[in-house]
C-alpha cells in the first residue's frame, strides 16, 4: 500500500485546508490523518471507490457528521483560517457559509418559493418581501431555472422532475450567499440529460463560489473540476490539476483507478 | 356430533383430493413439470377446490334452512286439533315438541310425543340426506376434476380466480355490516321520527325522555330535544382534545427527534399502556379521584363546581387517549425522510427550526389521523362520562358543571324495561343515526384538509 502524498500549496489560496484530518465513526477508522487544501473560486472533485472517505471528508467541511452517532474527529480543519471544528465556532453560521447539495434530490415538500425562501428567512437575510423576491428570483436564475418554473413559483417543489429538484436544492444552497457549496454525488439519481444542465450549471458557479463535489463518475470529475482529489480506503492518495491527475497520475493507484482496472 | 364427523370426512377428501391432483398432474407428464402450464400443487389446489367447494356449501345450506324446513314439515303433520290454534299457541306447542325430541321433556299428550318423535326421525333424514349429497358432490367433483388435469389445464389461473372471489368476500363483510347497521340505525330513527318530529329532535334544547307507562301519568309526554346532548359531547371531546393534543404531540416530538433510543425504548411502551387501560379504571379515576380534586379546587377559588363535572371527565379522557396522538404522530414523523432533515440543516437550520418547518409540516397528515383517531375515541367514549360527568343534560358550555353526552343517553335509554317501540328507546337509535352522521362528516372534512394542505415529500 502507498503511503499517502501530500501536496503542499503556496499558502493564501486555500479556501478549506485539512490538516491530519481523522474521522472514526466508533471502530471504524474513516478518514486516515488527510491533507487537502481546497482552492477558492475552483472546482475540487474527490473520487475514489465506495467507502473510501471522499463523502466523509465532504461532511466534515459542513459538520454533517456531527449528526452521526459515533462520529469523532481529530486534526485540524480550517475555513478562511479558522477551526471548523473550534468549539467556539457556531454550526449554524458554518452552515450558512459552507452549503450543501445531497445525492438524491431533497426539496422540502413546500412551494418552490418556499424552498428557495427558507434559508434566507431563517438567516433573516431579507428586510422585506420585496427583497426576498429578490434573492429568489436571482437565486433560481444563477441555478438556471427561473425560465423554467417562474409560472409555477407556488406549487410545491416536489412536483419536479429530478433535474430540475436538484437545481431546486443547488437554487435553494445558493439563496444563503455561501462561500462554498458542497456535492454529493449531485448527478448519480439523474438522467444524462439533466446531469448535462447540472455540470453547466456547476461550471458557471464556480466563479463565485468555491465548489467540492464527490462523484463516483470520473467523467464529470474530468468535465467539471480543475482539481482533483484521489481517496482510496480512506487515505488521499494523490491530488493535482485535474488534467494532470487524469492523464499522468504519479501513483499507481491513481493510475489503476482511472483506467478503470478496480473501483 | 355428526356434523362433525361428515365436516372431518368432507375435508378429508379434500386433502385427498390434493394429493391425488399432484399425482395425477405429474402422472400426464410422465413426472416432468416443465411441461405442465401449471404447477404441481394448483393443480392439486384445483381438485381440492372443486372436490370441497360445492359440498361444504351444501352443508352450510343444510345448516341454514334445516330449522325452517323441520319446522314446516312438523307442523303440516299434526293432527287437525292442534294446527287449528292460533299462531302463538302453534308456536307455544312446536317448542314443546322440540323440547320432547332433543331436551327429553316428558311430553304433556300424546299428539305432542307422536310429533316429537316425527321430528327426530324427519331430522334424521333430512341430515342423512345432507350428508349422501355433500359425500356424493365431493367424490363426483374430486373424480371430475382429477380427470381433466392436462398439461395445458390452465389450473394457476383458475386457482387464483377462486383466491381473488374469497378475498372480495372477505372484504365486503365489514361493507355489508356497514350498510346493514346503517339501515337499521335508519329504520328505527324514522319509526321515532313518527312520535317526535325531526325539528325538535335536531334543533329542541329540553332532554328529558320519559315517557309515561300509563296514558293517564302525569308527564305522559317527554322532551326529546338532543342539542344538550350534542354540546355536552362536543364540551367533553373538547377538552379531551385539549389535553391529548398538545401533550401527545410534543411528547411525540420529543420521543422521535431527542430522546436517547435507550429513553424511547422504556418510554415509549409504557406510554401506550396507557391505551390498554379499561375505560371502567379512568372511570374510577375520574370520579374518585379527579372530580373532588377539581371541586375542592374550585371551592377553595371561590367558584362553584359540581362534584360531577365536564372537566374531570374530559381530562380524564384526555389522558386517555394520549397515546392515540403520541404513538401515531412518533411514527409519522420518524418516517419523514433524514434527506429532508439533513437539507434543512445543510442550510444553517438549527434543530428546532428543522423540526418546526420541515418534519411536522411533512408529517402533518398522519399527525391530523392520528388527531381524528382520538377525536372519534373521545366522542364515542361512554363510560367515563357515566362515571365523571353524570347524566344531567344541561345545556352549558361551562366546564364546570355536569353535562352528559349522546352515548351515555343511549346507554341509559336501552338499559330499562321499556318497550321496543316506544320513543323513549327508539329515541336511542336516532342518537346513533346523528352521531353517526356527525363522526362521518368529521371524518370527511378532515380527510379533505389533509388533501388541500399536504406537503408530498416523495
Amino acid at each position: 500500500m502507498n503511503s499517502p502524498v501530500t501536496v503542499h500549496l503556496p499558502l493564501g489560496t486555500a479556501k478549506v485546508a485539512a490538516r491530519s484530518l481523522s474521522v472514526h465513526y466508533g471502530e471504524k477508522h474513516a478518514l486516515q490523518s488527510v491533507d487537502l487544501e481546497i482552492r477558492a473560486g475552483e472546482v475540487t472533485a474527490l473520487i475514489g471507490p465506495s467507502g473510501c472517505g471522499k463523502s466523509t471528508f465532504l461532511r466534515c467541511i459542513n459538520r454533517m457528521n456531527d449528526m452521526v452517532d459515533g462520529a469523532r474527529v481529530s486534526g485540524s480543519l480550517t475555513l478562511d483560517g479558522s477551526d471548523i471544528y473550534d468549539r467556539s465556532l457556531d454550526v449554524v453560521q458554518l452552515r450558512a457559509r459552507v452549503g450543501m447539495v445531497f445525492q438524491k434530490p431533497n426539496p422540502f415538500p413546500k412551494s418552490i418559493y418556499d424552498n428557495i425562501a427558507y434559508g434566507p428567512r431563517i438567516h433573516g437575510l431579507a428586510r422585506n418581501q420585496d427583497e426576498l423576491d429578490e434573492i429568489v428570483m436571482t437565486s433560481l436564475e444563477r441555478a438556471g431555472l427561473l425560465a423554467e418554473v417562474k409560472d409555477r413559483l407556488t406549487e410545491s417543489g416536489t412536483g419536479l422532475s429530478g433535474g430540475q429538484q436538484q437545481r431546486l436544492c443547488i437554487a435553494r444552497a445558493i439563496a444563503v450567499g455561501p462561500e462554498v457549496i458542497l456535492m454529493d454525488e449531485p448527478c448519480s439519481a439523474l438522467d444524462p440529460i439533466a446531469t448535462a444542465k447540472v455540470e453547466e450549471l456547476i461550471d458557471d458557479l464556480r466563479d463565485n463560489y468555491t465548489i467540492v463535489i464527490v462523484t463516483h463518475s470520473m467523467q464529470q470529475a474530468a468535465r467539471v473540476s480543475q482539481r482533483t482529489a484521489f481517496f482510496h480506503l480512506g487515505k488521499l492518495i494523490e491530488v493535482g490539476d485535474t488534467e494532470q491527475i487524469f492523464t499522468n497520475p504519479q501513483q499507481p493507484l491513481t493510475q489503476g483507478y482511472i483506467t478503470g482496472r478496480f473501483g | 356430533m355428526q356434523l362433525l364427523i361428515l365436516t372431518i370426512v368432507l375435508l378429508a377428501l379434500t386433502g385427498i383430493g390434493f394429493s391425488t391432483g399432484r399425482r395425477r398432474a405429474l402422472a400426464v407428464v410422465e413426472g416432468n413439470p416443465r411441461l405442465l402450464h401449471s404447477l404441481p400443487n394448483h393443480h392439486g389446489y384445483l381438485v381440492a377446490l372443486w372436490c370441497g367447494i360445492p359440498a361444504l356449501l351444501v352443508v352450510v345450506g343444510w345448516l341454514a334452512f334445516e330449522p325452517s324446513l323441520l319446522h314446516a314439515l312438523v307442523i303440516s303433520a299434526l293432527p287437525p286439533e292442534l294446527t287449528e290454534m292460533s299462531d302463538e299457541r302453534l308456536s307455544l306447542v312446536y317448542n314443546e315438541v322440540r323440547n320432547v325430541a332433543l331436551n327429553g321433556q316428558t311430553a304433556g299428550s300424546d299428539a305432542v310425543a307422536e310429533a316429537a318423535r316425527h321430528y327426530l326421525s324427519l331430522r334424521q333424514t333430512l341430515f342423512g340426506a345432507t350428508a349422501v349429497v355433500a359425500l356424493v358432490l365431493a367424490v363426483a367433483g374430486l373424480a371430475w376434476a382429477r380427470a381433466r388435469i392436462n398439461r395445458d389445464l390452465r389450473a394457476r389461473n383458475r386457482v387464483e380466480q377462486i383466491v381473488t372471489i374469497f378475498l372480495v368476500m372477505a372484504s365486503t363483510v365489514a361493507i355489508f355490516t356497514t350498510i346493514g347497521i346503517v339501515l337499521s340505525l335508519l329504520f328505527e330513527s324514522l319509526r321515532f321520527f313518527h312520535f317526535v318530529p325531526v325539528t325538535e329532535f335536531l334543533f329542541g334544547t329540553a332532554w328529558s325522555p320519559q315517557m309515561a307507562i300509563r296514558a293517564d301519568q302525569v308527564g305522559s309526554s317527554g322532551a326529546f330535544g338532543a342539542v344538550p346532548l350534542f354540546a355536552g359531547t362536543m364540551l367533553i371531546a373538547g377538552i379531551a382534545l385539549l389535553v391529548a393534543v398538545p401533550l401527545g404531540l410534543l411528547s411525540a416530538i420529543y420521543m422521535s427527534e431527542y430522546a436517547l433510543p435507550r429513553f424511547r425504548s422504556v418510554v415509549k411502551p409504557m406510554l401506550e399502556i396507557l391505551a390498554g387501560i379499561p375505560t371502567v379504571v379512568y372511570g374510577f379515576f375520574a370520579a374518585l379521584t379527579v372530580a373532588p380534586f377539581i371541586r375542592d379546587l374550585g371551592t377553595s377559588l371561590g367558584l362553584t363546581v359540581a362534584s360531577e363535572s365536564a372537566l374531570a371527565a374530559g381530562l380524564v379522557m384526555g389522558i386517555m387517549i394520549i397515546p392515540f396522538v403520541s404513538s401515531l404522530s412518533d411514527d409519522v414523523i420518524s418516517a419523514v425522510p433524514q434527506s429532508l432533515r439533513e437539507g434543512a440543516y445543510g442550510l444553517g437550520a438549527t434543530k428546532s427550526e428543522t423540526i418546526k418547518q420541515v418534519v411536522i409540516p411533512a408529517a402533518l397528515p398522519g399527525i391530523v389521523g392520528g388527531v381524528l383517531l382520538a377525536a372519534s375515541r373521545a366522542i364515542g367514549e361512554t363510560m367515563i362520562v357515566v362515571m365523571a360527568a353524570g347524566l344531567a343534560a344541561n345545556l352549558t358550555a361551562n366546564p364546570l358543571e355536569a353535562v352528559t353526552t349522546v352515548t351515555t343517553q343511549i346507554v341509559t335509554l336501552l338499559v330499562g324495561d321499556q318497550e321496543f317501540d316506544s320513543p323513549k328507546t327508539l329515541a336511542a337509535f336516532a342518537l346513533g343515526l346523528a352521531l353517526f352522521t356527525i363522526t362521518l362528516a368529521l371524518n370527511a372534512v378532515a380527510l379533505h384538509i389533509v388533501n388541500k394542505y399536504r406537503e408530498k415529500y416523495d
